[in-house]
Formats: C-alpha cells, structure tokens, sequence
C-alpha cells in the first residue's frame, strides 16, 4: 500500500471507491445508489468550479471566521519543558468546533442540487449544532438524530439545534451514541433521499461523503500553511501535528496539506479514545488493532466482534465514543504516515486542567486527548521542536462533566 | 440455473398465483421458535427468506431490527443460523431457503467459507443488503460456481442504464423494493403504481422471476397479486413481537398470519 504525492488524499482511492484497495467504498443498499451518484456528479463538477470555490472561500471568510488563530501556548510550554507548543484555535470558528466547515459545504450542495430538507447525525452535538446552523443560514429544513445517552451528556448543544431550528431525533436503539444516530440517520435517507440531503458529519460513510468531508474541513491545514510560514518563515525542520480522532474530520483537515512532507519533518499524530482506564471498551480501533470490517457504507478498521456484530464503545468524550473510523486514517495508518494512539478518559481531563490552567483556551474533551499526548511527548523533545495541537472545540457542551469530575464552573 | 427456488416459482405459476416468501429472523424469539415457526409456516409460503441477524442494520426498520436484537441477544451465532436452515431443510414440508443479511458478517466468517456452509446446509440463495451491483459482482460469481442464487435488489431509484445491467446480471431472481423506505415502512406508493414499475422490469426480461418486497401487509398483498411472488417480512416479525407483548405463542400467531397472507393470494 503507497501513498502518493502530488495528488491529494481525498482522490487517490480506485473505481469502487477504496483507498488502498481496501478502505472505504460503497456498501450501500440499492436505493442509495442513485442519490449518492448524483451526489458525486455534483461534488465532482462543483470542486472544479471557480464560482462555487469562491462562495465556499466567502462563506468560510465572512461566516465561519477564516482564519482561526494559531498561537504560541508559551505558559504551557513553560510548564512542560521541552518542545515548542502551539495550538491552532479551530474552536473559534463560528459555532465553537471545526464540524461548521463540512456542514457548511454540505447545506451549499444541497441548496445547488435542488433539496429542501438535510439530515445529519451528531455525536457530542457539534456536527448538529452546525449543521442546524448552516441550514438555518441558507434556508433549508434540518433534521439531526442523536443517540439518547448523547443528548443527556451534552445538552448545550442539544439546546443550540433547537435554537436554530431544527428537530433532534433521539435514537434509542444500541448503546444510544453516535454509531447509533449515524445507522438511524442513514435509514432516515433510504426513505427520503428523493427530497432530502443527507451530511454525514465526519470523514466516514459511503466514499463520497468521506471526500466532501475532508475536502471541507482542509481549510484547517490552508490557513495553518500559511500562518506557520508567516510565524516561522519555512516550514519547521521538526513539526508535529497532535489531533484527535473519533470518525477523523478534524485530523484530516489539519493535516491534509502537509501529506507530501516527509514524515521525519512533519509527523502526524491521532489520539483516540481510549475509554475509562478502567474498562476494556474504548473508541480506538486504530490504536488497538481492531479487524477490517464494514461499517455505515466503508470498510475500515472497526471494533466488532469474531461474528461482525459491532461492538460498544465507551468514552468520556461524545464525539470521539465512535467504533469504528474514516477509511482516510486507516490508509494513513497502513502507509504509516501517519501514527495513531489512545488517551484514556482520565487522560483528557487530566491535560484539560493543565491547558486551562496555564493558557487562555478551553478544548473539549475531545482536543483534550490530542492534548494529553502532545504534552506528554513534548516534554521528551528538543526545544527547537514545533508541537501544534488542534483545539477543535470549545468544552463549553461539557460543562457538566468537568463540574462533576473536576468540580469547575464553566 | 433451474434450482429449487425456480422450482418454487413454476408451481406458483401453474396455480395462477404469485408465489409467497416469507421473512423471520433466525433465531427469534428462540432457536427452537424460530424453527418452528419455518416449521409451521412452510405449509403456506413458497419461499423462506431466513435473516442472520446484524446489530448495525442501515437499511432495516424498526420490526426487524427488534426481531434481530432480540435474536442476538439470546446468544444466535452464524453456526445456528445454519443449524435452524440444516433442520428445516429436514422437515416435511422444507422450502427453498433465502438467508439475507450484512456483508460484514460474511466477511468475517470468511467469503469462500461462507458459501461453502451455504452449500453445505442446502442454502438456495442470498441476499446481501449493503452489497450492491456492480460491487456484488465477485461475490455473485462464487455463489453462481456453488448454484446459490445471488438474488438482485432494484429500487425505484435505479436508474435505467443500471436497471438493464443488473437484470442481465441477475440470476433466477429478482427482488424489487417496492418504495423508498427502509423495510416495516408504511406502503406509501400506491399498488397500482409498483406493479408499474414491476412491469418495466419484466419488459426487459419477462423470463427471471421478480418479487415485491417491503411494507407488505394483509391488507395490501391481494392487490400486488400480478407479481411472480410477494415478500412479507416486517409484518411477520411484528406478529412475533405482539404476541409475545399479549403473553400468546409466536409459532401459531405467526403460523396463522401466513396462512391468511396465502389465502388472500390465492
Ligand atoms: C470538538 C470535536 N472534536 C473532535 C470530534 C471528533 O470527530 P472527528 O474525528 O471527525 O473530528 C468531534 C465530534 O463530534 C468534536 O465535536
């Protein structure tokens, strides 16, 4: 399995749809099939499309707030003692995490394509909260399907969908999480894909919506290149890219336009859920050696047991309590360029209380993992080492949490 | 290919009436219910669409996806999904056996050793929901090399240059999804209308055998009556799931819904 360099990522997958001949693709039912072929026609017309391009830019700039900011966390870098830490602020985009961009492109697709109504699933509530929002903005009818734990643990969010608008359908079904809402929301698009625009709220599902979802949330790593030159000039001899990874949007996005560097100069590092210390479950197909298997329309590394049933996942963090992951990461992880690990619940609200402490951001539990490594290895690394962590969401929505484990007000 | 499931359909044929397929999931409510209702109902369907239950089912609705919990929760593994097939198939009135289910299941079992047991235990065919043409073509083959029918889904949404591909592909039947929906969904397109669409695609090959499924109830299933055959599925597993709500015997609840489906195609 290779990568290749001077074609992004997001293309280099063969006619069935599979990365690395093995990843991703199309395991949809019949019905689907149509819907997601128009889907593609338009993707693929609209990317090409200097028009389309600049209203995605104009919306980005003037809406979503292009760019975020990238800052040196130097109280924190302080405190660790060893490497360089930044973070890019993808939080401060409209909305409070990076899931506005793919909600965004999505709404102006479905606008393009004539549908009046999107659904979308949510796991922590984010990719609800913006796609309620960008639906909102361009006058479309929005459902989101949530799983019933979910709404529970992250009702800020839960709050904000409705504020905008738009009906949350509660999912019951399973472990009541994300994997949940995704299968619920799918089922939701069998029946209504003849009037209804269906956004997939991270780099997972069939292959197109992988695509649409990375290619969205790449403007992370545009507007990174460009500020890191503007800070540093070049491109650091050492860089390390720290992001967490629950379906893998955001990770995505914050690395795709550095894919052609070597690794030894730019390395690519994901954390996913590892789950209470204390239990076997967990979010971290990647980490832990899960088996290939399908899941929500792709094949990809997932937690499932001998039989193919998939299996529950337990993590702190809504967003990231996923089983399975983007067939984009497990191409990355087979061509090792990229390296994937888990941080443990205690982990994250551990490397929360230390970024609040010392800097003026406050990551979700979710950035909180990246956190949680990023900390522990820079500590290890020579100081001309740039670490950059991706804030991705503001941990506002788990204000709950942090009060009951951490005892702090937000 | 004249296998049993062709068989099942000529003699539905020479009595002027179109052949009845059956969907219960294996293993639900019990291993041994759920033989017995194949047992029971046998006497009435056609054809016996058995389902190896999945817990992330993208393209069921609610019925079924309670009668595979259910099923999966009381412990159903593949092996005893063949097992029931394998029994069955030993009984007097044994019908032509459809297992349907995710590919991921097949995938982890293994796909060579998947249609091997298939062989094995008398299995006629297969659906695989989440496996569409032309992704289904391999597997198709394989099952093809073994004679399993790989039974073709084609939904109101094909379109017409797939629509021909596939029924050239397609073995000795075909399945046709009545509307959009996921299965258990209210018959929301007139009868009138899906016997249309039906028509178009035995126009293009009038000689493979097409079926209707998806939200066929007692009450619409006399007025789909043209087709070569109708599948009932989630109203079945309905039944089982009521009469186990009232405290009353899935296998004759069940046994006597389908006897009252044939009788209203008769
Ligand atoms: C703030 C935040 N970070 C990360 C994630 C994980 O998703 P992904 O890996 O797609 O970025 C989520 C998902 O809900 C999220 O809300």
């Amino acid at each position: 399995m290779k990568l290749k360099k001077n074609i992004s990522v997001l293309d280099q997958h063969d006619k069935f749809g599979f990365w690395g001949g093995k990843f991703g693709g199309n395991f949809v039912p019949e019905t689907l099939k149509k819907p997601i072929n128009d889907l593609e026609a338009l993707f693929d017309k609209l990317k090409k499309n200097k028009k389309f391009l600049s209203e995605r830019d104009y919306y980005f700039k003037n809406w979503v707030g292009a760019p975020t900011r990238f800052i040196k966390l130097s109280n924190l870098t302080k405190h660790v003692g060893g490497a360089e830490i930044w973070s890019k602020v993808v939080s401060d985009a409209n909305g409070g995490a990076h899931k506005i961009y793919n909600a965004t492109v999505h709404c102006l697709l479905a606008k393009k394509s004539g549908k009046r109504i999107i659904c979308g699933d949510t796991g922590a509530g984010y990719a609800g909260k913006m796609l309620s929002m960008a639906a909102k903005k361009f006058g479309l009818k929005c459902k989101i399907f949530m799983g019933a734990k979910d709404i529970k643990r992250q009702q800020p969010n839960v709050k904000a969908i409705k504020s905008n608008g738009a009906e949350i359908i509660p999912v019951y079904s399973g472990s009541q999480t994300l994997v949940d809402a995704v299968s619920e929301c799918m089922r939701f698009w069998v029946a209504n894909c003849d009037t209804t625009a269906m956004c997939v709220g991270s780099t997972v599902g069939p292959n197109i919506f992988v695509k649409i979802c990375g290619w969205s949330t790449s403007q992370i790593s545009r507007e990174l290149k460009i500020q890191i030159l503007n800070e540093f000039g070049k491109i650091p001899k050492r860089l390390k890219l720290y992001n967490c990874v629950g379906g893998g949007s955001s990770s995505f996005g914050f690395w795709h336009e550095f894919m052609d560097y070597n690794k030894k100069q730019v390395e690519f590092i994901g954390v996913e859920a590892g789950g209470p210390s204390k239990s076997k479950k967990h979010a971290a197909p990647l980490t832990y050696g899960s088996k290939v298997g399908v899941l929500h329309g792709a094949a990809q590394y997932v937690n499932q047991n001998l039989e193919g049933q998939i299996e529950e996942t337990e993590s702190i963090s809504a967003g990231l309590d996923y089983p399975g992951v983007s067939p984009l990461h497990c191409f990355l992880k087979d061509t090792k360029r990229a390296r994937y690990t888990a941080a443990s619940d205690e982990d994250a609200l551990k490397a929360f209380k230390i970024v609040s402490k010392y800097e003026s951001i406050r990551p979700s539990l979710e950035p909180s993992h990246a956190f949680s490594v990023a900390i522990s290895e820079a500590k290890k690394l020579s100081k001309n080492t740039i670490v950059i962590v991706n804030s991705c969401g503001d941990a506002y929505k788990d204000r709950k949490i942090l009060k009951k484990k951490l005892g702090v007000k937000l | 290919m004249i296998n049993a499931i062709s068989k099942a359909f000529n003699l539905a044929k020479k009595e002027s009436r179109p052949a009845l397929l059956t969907y219960t999931v294996a293993g639900d409510n019990t291993k041994k219910n759920s033989l017995k209702i194949l047992k029971a109902i046998s006497k009435y369907a056609d054809i016996c669409e058995v389902g190896f239950p999945h817990n992330t089912p993208i393209a069921d609705g609610g019925q079924i996806q309670t009668s595979s919990f259910r099923a999966i929760k009381n412990g159903v593994k593949i092996k005893d999904v063949f097992k029931i097939v394998k029994d069955f198939k030993l009984s007097e009135f044994s019908k032509p056996v459809i297992l349907m289910g995710y590919f991921n299941m097949v995938l982890q079992y293994g796909q060579n050793k998947f249609l091997n047991d298939c062989k094995k235990n008398k299995i006629d065919g297969l659906i695989i929901v989440d496996l569409p043409w032309p992704e289904n073509k391999k597997f198709a083959n394989r099952c093809k090399k073994r004679s399993i029918s790989f039974v073709q889904l084609i939904s109101p949404t094909t379109s017409k240059n797939r629509l021909s591909s596939i029924i050239k592909e397609s073995h000795n039947m075909i399945y046709y999804i009545s509307m959009l929906s996921t299965t258990g969904g209210k018959l929301k397109v007139s009868p009138k209308k899906i016997i249309l669409n039906y028509k178009k695609i035995k126009r293009i090959n009038p000689k493979k055998n097409c079926v209707i499924g998806f939200g066929i109830t007692e009450k619409s299933i006399s007025k789909l009556k043209s087709a070569d055959g109708l599948v009932v599925g989630s109203a079945i597993c309905k039944e089982i799931t009521s009469s186990l709500n009232n405290g009353q015997n899935p296998v004759t609840k069940v046994s006597n819904m389908v006897k009252k489906l044939k009788n209203k195609i008769l």
